[in-house]
């Protein structure tokens, strides 16, 4: 079988449940949208090899045995599975599990699937006195909230870049246009510049509509190998997985990275020559065997406004600093030269952790079979999604056709 | 006093100190204090002392919490919005979170001098935290 580059795995189908605060069980929203993407596919769920579950961390015993809990709800059928957590990376891991046994010619067909139901407000650590875990340790000795992290690094980007909240404003305008035209989004209405401003602080700099809310919602894709593929669904325009980068970070990372207290020290060692989350989508770009010069969109995770500059950044489309001046000539926005969450982004959906990088993939295939509607990204013929979980998950893949 | 978390600071004669652990093979410094192996993977070194960390550095960034933290956070009633800074510390090479003691977001700027302190959480125990160096410009 040849590597990941060339041929290998194909993305025969996607499906979501709409992102929401339904209130429902997280079962009903994986149950949902694992028949929409069997269904995109043209397959039978008895046809199905392997599935893997997204976890999520807040919905009990299911939860951590996502892939059983998907697997039970469709029908047990000796089908073998796998559940992985990794933040708001698992999905790009389930991704990754399933594509590698299809890789190693141990299955043809795979199902993955992430869904979250989500509490109202703040994400809190999991219950219970803690005090070795350091995500319950930030809320205790320090009210570190998740926007408390994102506030950071929005702060930093004004000192370093001179950004200011209406840069930050502007990228939220940008999304909202998009997720206003995505059936699946959460948040369908535009949004002014002013109303952002005008939005209530919550880790200044900050606003409540520069951070992005938590959701219900789910996610799935059915994965194939190129063989079973062409011999399932001809030539069509097949969307090839070309790469997934679940990347760790490499010592001594430099940023303050959720949920910890301080960075490793670069007295005695010096940095690496990429950051982490510059990192992540370059071991994506390496693997694929382009660059971000050959993408015609990428989804990045726009946990708030600022960050979504950040990321532009860091996944190549322009140089430090320079994001916003992308976003003001309007080459990131539907229509402009590299649209960046043409999806409409975290703002338009909030985050359902364990679904958001498998609903990434959801955004690119779509684009790349020309089916996203008011959304399209003309020609689109390569994408990149990256995302990063807490404790040191990458996220990022590579689409192609 | 009690502090909420043992070990990763003291109060004495020289003031409040943050707590690390160096590593005796390669001097590389943590906080928290770490047991066990050296963080950097290209050291063998398992003997990680305590050392105490430079009480000075300057302002990475910073954000505050305008509406009250989730528990386990215990919010002050009436709740006063907490200020956080990131503070890179004077040679270590390292950048370490807290709290802030009497100054809000609109006097704080990147790059300012901040030194460490302690203050009480809301249910009493001590935490370390920033406050403004003394002859420190601002």
């Amino acid at each position: 079988m040849s590597g990941p580059g060339s041929s290998g795995v194909v993305v025969l189908g996607t499906g979501m449940h709409p992102w929401g605060k339904q209130g429902r069980p997280f079962a009903e929203y994986g149950l949902a949208a694992a028949r929409a993407a069997l269904a995109d596919a043209g397959v039978a769920w008895t046809d199905i090899q392997y599935l893997v579950g997204a976890d999520t961390i807040r919905n009990g015993y299911p939860g951590f045995v996502a892939g059983a809990t998907y697997a039970q709800a469709l029908g047990w059928t000796g089908a073998r599975i796998a559940s992985c957590y990794a933040a708001c990376a698992s999905g790009a891991q389930a991704v990754d599990l399933a594509r590698t046994r299809i890789l190693a010619g141990l299955c043809d067909l795979a199902l993955v699937v992430g869904a979250d139901s989500t509490p109202k407000g703040f994400f809190a650590p999991v219950g219970g006195d803690r005090p070795d875990d350091p995500d319950w340790l930030r809320f205790r000795l320090l009210g570190a909230t998740n926007p408390a992290y994102f506030g950071l690094y929005a702060r930093r980007r004004m000192a370093l870049h001179g950004s200011t909240p209406y840069d930050f404003a502007a990228v939220k305008v940008k999304n909202a246009r998009a997720g206003a035209l995505n059936p699946m989004a959460r948040y369908r209405k535009t949004v002014t510049t002013e109303e952002v401003l005008a939005s209530p602080m919550v880790a200044d700099p900050l606003r409540l509509m520069d951070i992005c809310a938590t959701s219900d919602g789910g996610a799935a894709v059915v994965l194939a190998s190129e063989s079973y593929a062409r011999r399932h669904a001809g030539a069509r325009g097949l969307v090839r997985l070309a790469a997934v980068s679940t990347v760790t970070p490499t010592f001594p990372n430099t940023v303050l990275e959720l949920p910890n207290f301080a960075t490793d020290s670069w007295a005695a060692a010096p940095p690496p020559e990429r950051p982490f989350r510059a990192a992540i989508a370059y071991a994506a770009y390496e693997e694929a065997g382009l660059g971000p010069e050959d993408l015609s969109l990428a989804e990045v995770y726009d946990l708030s406004t600022a960050l979504e500059l950040d990321w532009t950044e860091d996944v190549g489309l322009c140089p430090p600093g320079e994001a916003e001046k992308l976003l003001r000539d309007g080459a990131t926005a539907l229509g402009g030269r590299i649209p960046v969450n043409p999806s409409g982004g975290l703002a338009s959906f909030g985050e359902a952790i364990p679904a958001q990088a498998v609903a990434q993939l959801c955004e690119l295939t779509d684009q790349l079979r020309g089916r996203a509607g008011p959304r399209q990204v003309q020609g689109a013929r390569a994408g990149l999604a990256a995302n990063q979980g807490l404790f040191g998950h990458g996220s990022a893949m590579v689409v192609t056709r | 006093m009690t502090y909420a978390i043992e070990g990763w600071f003291a109060v004495d004669a020289d003031g409040v100190v943050l707590l690390g652990t160096r590593c005796a093979a390669c001097g590389t410094v943590c906080f928290p204090p770490r047991r066990g192996s050296c963080p950097d993977p290209r050291c063998d070194g398992t003997d990680m002392e305590v050392t105490r960390l430079p009480r000075r550095g300057r302002v990475w960034s910073y954000t505050n919490a305008v509406y009250p933290p989730p528990a386990p956070y215990v919010a002050a009633q009436p709740y006063v919005p907490v200020t956080l800074a990131a503070v890179e510390l004077d040679g270590a090479g390292i950048v370490v979170l807290g709290q802030v003691a009497g100054l809000t977001v609109d006097e704080l700027e990147v790059g300012m001098e901040l030194e460490l302190t302690a203050g009480p959480l809301a249910d009493g125990p001590l935490v370390w935290m920033w406050r403004r160096a003394p002859g420190a410009a601002s």
